[in-house]
């Protein structure tokens, strides 16, 4: 079964939520990720996400897996948007199930970070004003992830997103 | 400053490579030919590095061999060797794994050579560190080099790391791959015999707009993708160092060193902003 979607238009949640409603889960977790209307101070009318799809769904069902390994969770899915979404759109969803709270919050946690860092989408925000613009990567040099303070962090080989070489 | 003596180091397993990789032909010759020819002009005396139970294979037999006295693995054995064999010598060390190797990078190596350093050597295209088996060892970093040994660490890089080495920009692109595996043989045969091959290289988000076009087929020499984004880059004028980005091969990410076929698909993969 897929367990990261990359969607091309929404994507009904109460759907994805009913898949990770298990009899052995005694709790749930979601991510919502939002268009908002604005970023660094200038007002945005909505985004466009780019996305190199077939990679973009390899890397996210990696993310995924290593969170079912590290976390004692029943289940996880994540849904991408791709295309043209307004103010107020859902543009990233994440649902952890699990057993007990805590693991749910942290997988959940791991998987946005993880998405952010490594699945190949790129967005574009187009501005009030009519300008529009790649957004750059800010995450690259600053941005601490749950992963960095797992415990486990030392299994976790690749380097932080796509900012460096790998070898 | 000392006497300058040259090194090629032929006593490696070639173990990825699954033959001896000092009889490899490249240019028509074997690669330890090449290699000692192009080093023995520039030095007072030139040896070949060998093992105990290499120094009668026929390939080895034909050059002036310093034989490992030296237990310990990997090639600071020979560099070891050496050095105790002629301690006032300074070593032009050469791996036998450089087919692409060129005389100015040679050249370059020796005329910038000063009493200030103990070695002199090259940053590594791929990772920036020093490559030590291209590089100029002075004795006090021979010595430096045994009591690390000593020590534990085997690692003539991390020795070079620590020491007052004068590091250089590589003067040719990827003169300094070395070849250890059938695929990366494969690749620098071709581009030594300026073999093209075809690539489609798929461009996303704000590369696809420079580039203004989504796919492209791409004619090229080149072995690895690095060169090749050099390329594209200063064509498109993308914004991007390579070193911010990533690189997919035939749908997934792949090392930047990895060699290129014919009909591979490329994708070069920008900081992400998802999420």
């Amino acid at each position: 079964m897929t367990r990261f979607l990359m969607a091309d238009a929404p994507v009904d949640l109460n759907g994805l939520r009913d898949g990770l409603h298990l009899a052995e889960a005694g709790g749930f977790c979601t991510f919502e990720g939002w268009v908002r209307n604005s970023n660094e101070g200038r007002p945005v009318d909505g985004l466009e996400y780019e996305a190199y799809a077939p990679l973009a769904v390899k890397e996210g069902e990696r993310i995924i897996e290593e969170a079912l390994a590290r976390f004692d969770i029943s289940h996880a899915v994540a849904m991408h948007r791709m295309g043209t979404l307004r103010v107020g759109d859902v543009a990233v969803w994440i649902g952890v199930s699990a057993p007990h709270r805590d693991a749910a919050f942290r997988a959940c946690r791991y998987i946005i970070d993880e998405i952010k860092h490594r699945v190949p989408v790129w967005k574009k925000e187009h501005y009030l004003d009519g300008d529009a613009e790649w957004v750059a990567c800010h995450h690259c040099q600053t941005a601490p992830r749950a992963s960095d303070n797992a415990h486990d962090h030392g299994h976790h080989h690749h380097d932080h997103g796509s900012c460096g070489h790998q070898h | 400053m000392s006497p300058l003596y040259g090194l090629v180091l032929a006593g490696g397993l070639s173990s990825r490579m699954g033959q001896d990789k000092a009889a490899l032909t490249y240019h028509g010759e074997p690669q330890l030919r090449n290699a000692f020819d192009a080093v023995s002009p520039m030095v007072e005396q030139c040896f070949v590095s060998v093992r105990e139970a290499q120094k009668d294979e026929p390939l080895r037999a034909g050059f002036p061999q310093i034989v490992d006295a030296v237990d310990v693995d990997g090639p600071a054995a020979g560099l070891l060797s050496a050095h105790q064999a002629y301690p006032d010598a300074a070593w032009l060390v050469l791996a036998c794994d450089l087919p692409l190797l060129d005389r100015v990078t040679l050249e370059t190596l020796i005329g910038v050579r000063d009493d200030q350093h103990v070695a002199v050597a090259y940053r590594s295209e791929h990772d920036g560190l020093p490559e030590p088996l291209c590089a100029i060892w002075e004795p006090a970093a021979l010595e430096a080099l045994a009591r690390q040994v000593e020590e534990g660490r085997k690692c003539p890089r991390k020795l070079l790391i620590n020491s007052d080495t004068l590091l250089l920009s590589p003067r040719t692109t990827g003169a300094l791959d070395n070849i250890n595996t059938p695929e990366e043989r494969e690749s620098v045969s071709r581009r030594l015999g300026g073999q093209m091959i075809r690539l489609d290289v798929e461009y996303f988000a704000q590369m696809r707009e420079l580039a203004g076009q989504k796919v492209e087929t791409v004619e090229t020499t080149f072995g690895t993708v690095g060169p090749l984004y050099e390329q594209l880059k200063e064509k498109y004028g993308f914004p991007f160092e390579a070193s911010r980005l990533r690189v997919a091969l035939n749908g997934d990410f792949a090392p930047w060193t990895q060699p290129l076929k014919n009909g591979d698909h490329v994708v070069f993969i920008p900081p992400v902003t998802g999420g």
